[in-house]
């Protein structure tokens, strides 16, 4: 028990981190742009992918910095001759185009690597188990992965708290419009932002693509998962993101682990009903919901508090 | 310095401005008075882009009508606009920071010199702005624009809402810009400062220049303060 505990500590944290990588470009972009981008989790998938393409030629290392690099290239090109040309017409504009991008990045994907999973592996250096629990052996890639989310996180934090250009982007997350008036280039700022943004998605695209499947529907089925951090943390709001990514990922990490029924629970009580139509609810684990714990939160979340856990808008 | 020559603008389909000219010279402080609604503000936001302009509207001899709002800063134009947007969650002396363009180059107005002025401010330099009192706000946008340097700085309704006192200190801190040797386009509503400090005062009225002529012949023009200004 313990030991799964512990496991399942671990793993929840690295699962939280690596959403965090993720949903705090997200919830910067949405704060700054005013726009949800249904795209970022396709540079996710870019990062990936990208990783994997220069892994193969040139080795592991070159690509953990190439493909985010790329990638926030990418991204920052997509903000700077797309975004910016279609915020003129709005914000639904805006989320169609995200949306739209999002499509066209999974089957440009999928054209060039196809549809079935890719062979990227964790590099020879980092294939071994780095230390053993109990009985469960910790392989030494996720413990990579973990320091490279809390580094990756602690830049984040003192560039955003320490750094000049950091206090420039906490002052347009409020007034855009001021940060303008007071001679600093909002438009530059943005680009570096979405730039930035993408390219720790794709920071974690590269760690993860080897230790989960490096597929063309990653993005789909990561997506979803990360409106909900952004959503139950609160739109906006980084310390949020932090929070409601690291719950839900040990949220799911418990929820996967558990085999615990209502049976299991209230079993010695076998009241007559439990053998009737109900026994489908009556049986089904834990385990097997785990999937949709995220969205029950969320769910939760809308309910009894709308802003998020440490959102302030009502939007 | 500035000029703004038959500036038109519009919200939606209602024409707001319909032909405001005026200037401003090197030094100046030029007031801009009239009631709510008479298109004050708008002109100053027209100014600086934040409303689409039509007109000309030149700025030491560059036309800016409708570039990006930080180049016009950079030529020297400052805007304090009137809903002193203060950067909530950073403290007083960021704040202040982010009014210089450029760390290499600081201006004249440093911010030892901004916190000495201010004993408020200098006494919460370290706490965030957002629990500024409305007065200690005012404060702070007009020293984080001054940081800047501009050689013209408008802005608007300074005292809207304030108390008597702080109305006072404000109109302070504005004659000490202008002795400073800063232009000043002043939008307010309140007559007492804008006659105590300005050089010249222009009264809007439906979206245009009604009259123009120094604090002396607006208090001898009581046909124009009656159909104008009074309420």
């Amino acid at each position: 028990m313990l030991e799964l505990i512990v496991i399942s500590t671990l793993n929840g944290v690295l699962y939280g981190m690596l959403l965090f990588l993720m949903a705090s470009g997200l919830t910067v972009i949405f704060s700054m742009l005013g726009v949800l981008n249904f795209a970022h989790a396709s540079f996710y998938m870019l990062g990936a992918f990208f990783g994997f393409q220069i892994s193969r030629w040139f080795g592991f290392w070159p690509a953990l910095i190439l493909a985010p690099l790329l990638a926030g290239a990418l991204g920052a090109a997509v903000e700077r001759y797309g975004l910016r040309h279609v915020h003129k017409n709005g914000h639904v504009a805006e989320l169609l185009f995200t949306f739209g991008l999002a499509f066209a990045i999974e089957e440009i994907v999928q054209i060039i690597w196809g549809k079935s999973p890719v062979d990227f592996r964790v590099p020879p250096l980092l294939d071994f188990p780095a230390f053993t629990l109990f009985s469960t052996n910790y392989p030494a890639f996720k413990i990579f992965m973990l320091v490279v989310s809390i580094v990756i996180f602690i830049g984040l934090l003192v560039v955003l708290k320490r750094t000049r250009i950091g206090l420039i982007v906490q002052a347009a997350l409020t007034h855009p419009h001021m940060v303008g008036h007071l001679g600093h280039n909002v438009g530059r700022i943005f680009m570096l932002v979405f730039g930035v943004g993408t390219a720790l998605a794709a920071v974690a695209g590269v760690i993860a693509g080897p230790a989960l499947v490096t597929q063309s529907n990653m993005a789909g089925l990561l997506g979803p998962i990360l409106f909900v951090v952004v959503v139950v943390g609160g739109l906006g709001s980084l310390p949020g993101a932090f929070i409601a990514s690291l719950l839900i990922g040990l949220v799911q990490t418990f929820a996967v682990s558990m085999n615990g029924s209502l049976a299991g629970a209230f079993g010695p009580l076998s009241p007559d009903y439990a053998a009737t139509w109900l026994s489908d609810i009556w049986n089904v684990t834990v385990a097997q919901i785990a999937p949709i714990m995220p969205y029950l939160l969320l769910v939760l979340i809308l309910i009894f508090r709308p802003m998020g856990l440490l959102g302030t808008r009502d939007t | 310095m500035l000029q703004v020559q038959d500036l038109h603008a519009y919200y939606g389909k209602s024409h707001i401005l319909q032909g405001v000219d005026l200037h401003i010279d090197g030094g100046e402080v030029v007031s801009l008075l009239g009631r709510n609604g008479v298109g004050r503000s708008t002109t100053v936001k027209a100014i600086m882009g934040e409303v689409p302009p039509h007109g000309t509207i030149t700025f030491k001899g560059t036309n800016i009508a409708g570039l990006p709002s930080f180049k016009i800063a950079h030529l020297g134009l400052g805007y304090v606009p009137e809903h002193r947007d203060i950067f909530p969650g950073l403290t007083v002396r960021q704040n202040l920071m982010l009014g210089i363009k450029d760390p290499r180059h600081p201006g004249k107005w440093k911010l030892d010199d901004m916190l000495g002025m201010f004993p408020n401010l200098a006494a919460r330099a370290d706490t965030a702005a957002g629990v500024l009192s409305g007065g200690e706000k005012q404060m702070l946008t007009i020293c984080r624009t001054l940081m800047g340097d501009p050689e013209l700085v408008m802005i608007d309704e300074p005292t809207e809402g304030l108390a008597p006192i702080i109305v006072q200190q404000v109109g302070d801190l504005i004659a000490e810009i202008a002795r400073r040797g800063v232009a000043i386009l002043l939008v307010e509503q309140k007559l007492s400062i804008a006659l105590r400090i300005s050089h010249r005062v222009y009264v809007m009225g439906h979206g245009r220049i009604v009259f123009e002529g120094t604090p002396a012949e607006l208090k001898a023009n009581d046909a124009v303060r009656r159909e104008w200004l009074e309420v």
